[in-house]
């Protein structure tokens, strides 16, 4: 994973509550077996309308996603972050998401920043360039939390099966310990 | 202090837990299917990694596959069953393919072969994972790189959710079900009313409740945006499962018995959320929107987004009614289908079968309406038709198709084409979700059943006890 530590840019607006992650990547284009090449279906149906939010010209070049609460609701699918990221967004800032949507977002490195609806309402009226810093927990003028092992992460990219395995001995005692009250293999 | 049933499997599952560091959880059991699989397969491959307990993990094929006899015509679905088959086969990891006789959807095969056992953990490349939880297991749904996690560590980092009890009291009334308790809950606390929350589901509703029934609630955890949802194993779940074939047997059977009889949430336990929802009034529901907290009962209306005080709300529902091309105060029994779907993880298991048979029985579709039953699993189905219900569905002009996740997300050639609107057991009405421009309104499989015949939503407490011709 590519390390993150800030990032200036114009935002893009998406401000409805409960964008589901059926609505940012549609079911027919999952059935792709690479993690690429998603970001031309990114909100596929919602896009065909020209006065789409992000149709707007200042939305094209924008590496920050301004929405609106429970963003990423629903759906498990890992495209949706995919495409988000593919699409250039490096940071989601939302007064919440989506409990799947926003570890899938830490997993790959586009930041999931949670801010007061408020703050997140006065963002989205500044017509100019906002810098999102992970390392001094700001969004623009607004200092946000952000869970510190997930910091760490996203600030070194560091790989988290690595650091799980670090408790290989933890793990092989468990296994040892709790035997399998199953056997698929005898089913 | 009192703990839990939710506190209880978190602690026998944490392995380590560095200070200031979420916990490492240990993965009971791992289910995997084609379509968020082959990306954490690759990155296994990549690092050059083991997959470390394939005897912990099991597979299948479901959100893929044609649910008609013949082969697959679309070449990306193909692609992707060919590619699980291979990884599967690389990795060791059993596969109940199409046509082995125990596929079906996921969530529906783990529990009928007694893979789902109390006190687990479960977890799942899909957000309905929260099914399993009916049988008092910790149960959610992750994303691919979490599933690729879970392949090479066995284990998840977690931080501890909070906790939330949802209390049902009072009895239910006659028609109204399972699909009505979690839809009128959700309803009541809002698609993100659980978010950050294991919900446990409690109370003498939910215990008076069939497994199928249970796992029906625990389903749609996910659609009120909890990260689980869960119930107290008790003697309705150990008979359910006792005799499946994965569950232990003989000695192993007393021995695990013993301890699921301790799981139970104890007295003086405390939540960190606590809501009680009175059913004695509750009506069978009817989404009218486009997520599922838009929803009111069948002696209810669309509502008028002038009603809303908040902005962001109107908005939502203005935007909800016109992607529905539904008049406000629209009454819902006015509102007319094109088609009907039985199926999907929430409502497509034996009973639901079953319930929706007994009410087409000898009845005919409405000739404006398309109909189709799509059963959870190839075993469900091969019990339909040992108990004559598919000639039951047949004779009343359903469509009686192969086990899949079919109509519910519509990525196999079942889909609702632009502008034709659904009556549908699944679990979400979002828009696109069962194909572009489709229109969904999640029911009870009694409902969706009534629906069909009648051609527009019926009020199925009167709808039963009219007499049958």
């Amino acid at each position: 994973m590519k390390a993150f530590r800030s990032v200036t840019s114009r935002a893009a607006v998406l401000d409805r509550p409960d964008v589901d992650t059926d609505q940012i990547m549609p079911k027919q284009f999952l059935k792709r077996i690479e993690r690429t090449g998603f970001a031309e279906f990114l909100f596929h149906d919602w896009a065909k309308d020209p006065g789409f939010e992000l149709n707007r010209p200042e939305a094209k070049e924008a590496k920050i996603l301004l929405a609106g609460r429970n963003f990423g609701c629903g759906s498990s699918r890992e495209h949706a972050p995919w495409g988000l990221q593919e699409y250039g967004f490096e940071v989601i800032v939302a007064p919440s998401f989506g409990d799947i949507f926003r570890t899938n977002c830490v997993k790959i490195g586009l930041v999931p920043v949670i801010l007061p609806q408020e703050q997140v309402k006065a963002l989205m009226e500044e017509p100019g360039e906002i810098t999102v810093d992970l390392e001094s927990q700001t969004a623009g003028p607004y200092h946000f939390e952000f869970d510190a092992f997930e910091r760490e992460a996203l600030l070194e990219g560091l790989d988290d099966i690595g650091r799980a395995l670090a408790h290989e001995d933890e793990i092989a005692a468990y296994e040892t310990a709790h035997p399998p009250r199953f056997a698929t293999t005898a089913l | 202090m009192a703990k839990t049933l939710f506190d209880k499997i978190w602690e026998t599952h944490v392995v380590a837990e560095p200070s200031g560091e979420p916990a490492l959880l240990f993965v009971d059991l791992h289910l995997i299917h084609e379509v968020t699989s082959p990306q954490a397969f690759d990155g296994l491959r990549l690092a050059g990694r083991r997959l470390r307990r394939p005897d912990l993990s099991i597979a299948t094929m479901d959100h893929n596959v044609p649910t008609e006899a013949g082969p697959i015509t679309d070449e990306l679905a193909r692609a992707q069953l060919e590619a699980l088959e291979r990884n599967c086969a690389e990795f060791g990891v059993p596969l109940y393919a199409t046509g082995s006789g125990r596929e079906g959807i996921v969530h529906v095969i783990g529990p009928e072969l007694g893979l789902t056992q109390p006190g687990m953990t479960v977890v799942c490349g899909d957000s309905h994972t929260s099914t399993h939880g009916a049988f008092g297991t910790l149960a959610f749904g992750i994303g691919t790189s979490e599933v690729e996690h879970v392949l090479a560590t066995q284990t998840l980092p977690q931080r501890k959710p909070a906790s939330m009890r949802l209390l049902f009291t009072g009895e239910l009334p006659f028609g109204v079900t399972a699909k009505d308790v979690i839809l009128g809950a959700i309803g009541r606390i809002g698609v993100a009313g659980g978010v950050g929350h294991v919900v446990e589901y409690a109370g003498e509703v939910v215990e008076g409740l069939s497994m199928e029934s249970r796992m029906t609630i625990c389903n749609m955890s996910i659609e009120a945006g909890a990260r689980a949802g869960m119930i107290a194993p008790d003697d309705t779940t150990f008979a359910y499962l006792e005799g499946r074939p994965a569950a232990p047997k003989g000695a192993d059977w007393e021995r695990a018995l013993e301890e699921w009889r301790l799981l139970a949430t104890e007295d003086g336990a405390s939540f960190d959320r606590d809501v009680e929802i009175d059913v004695r009034d509750l009506a069978p529901q009817v989404t009218w929107g486009t997520n599922p907290g838009m929803v009111t009962s069948i002696e209810g209306a669309v509502p008028d987004p002038a009603d809303y005080a908040d902005d962001d709300q109107r908005e939502a529902v203005e935007r909800a009614l016109d992607y529905m091309a539904l008049e406000p105060r629209t009454p819902i029994g006015e509102i007319r289908v094109d088609r009907v779907f039985i199926g999907s993880c929430t409502n497509a298991r034996i009973e639901d079968l079953r319930t929706a048979a007994a009410v087409v029985a000898g009845k005919r579709v409405h000739s404006s309406v398309r109909a189709m039953v799509v059963p959870g699993s190839a075993t469900v189905k091969r019990q339909a038709e040992d108990e004559g219900l598919d000639r039951i569905f047949e004779a009343a002009g359903f469509e009686w198709r192969r086990a899949g996740c079919s109509m519910c997300l519509g990525m196999n050639p079942d889909i609702l084409a632009p502008g034709e609107r659904c009556a549908s057991t699944s679990n979400r009405n979002f828009e696109g979700r069962q194909g572009a421009g489709g229109r969904t309104h999640l029911v009870s499989p009694a409902m969706a059943a009534a629906t069909a015949i009648e051609g527009h939503f019926v009020d199925i407490r009167e709808y039963v006890l009219e007499p049958v011709a």
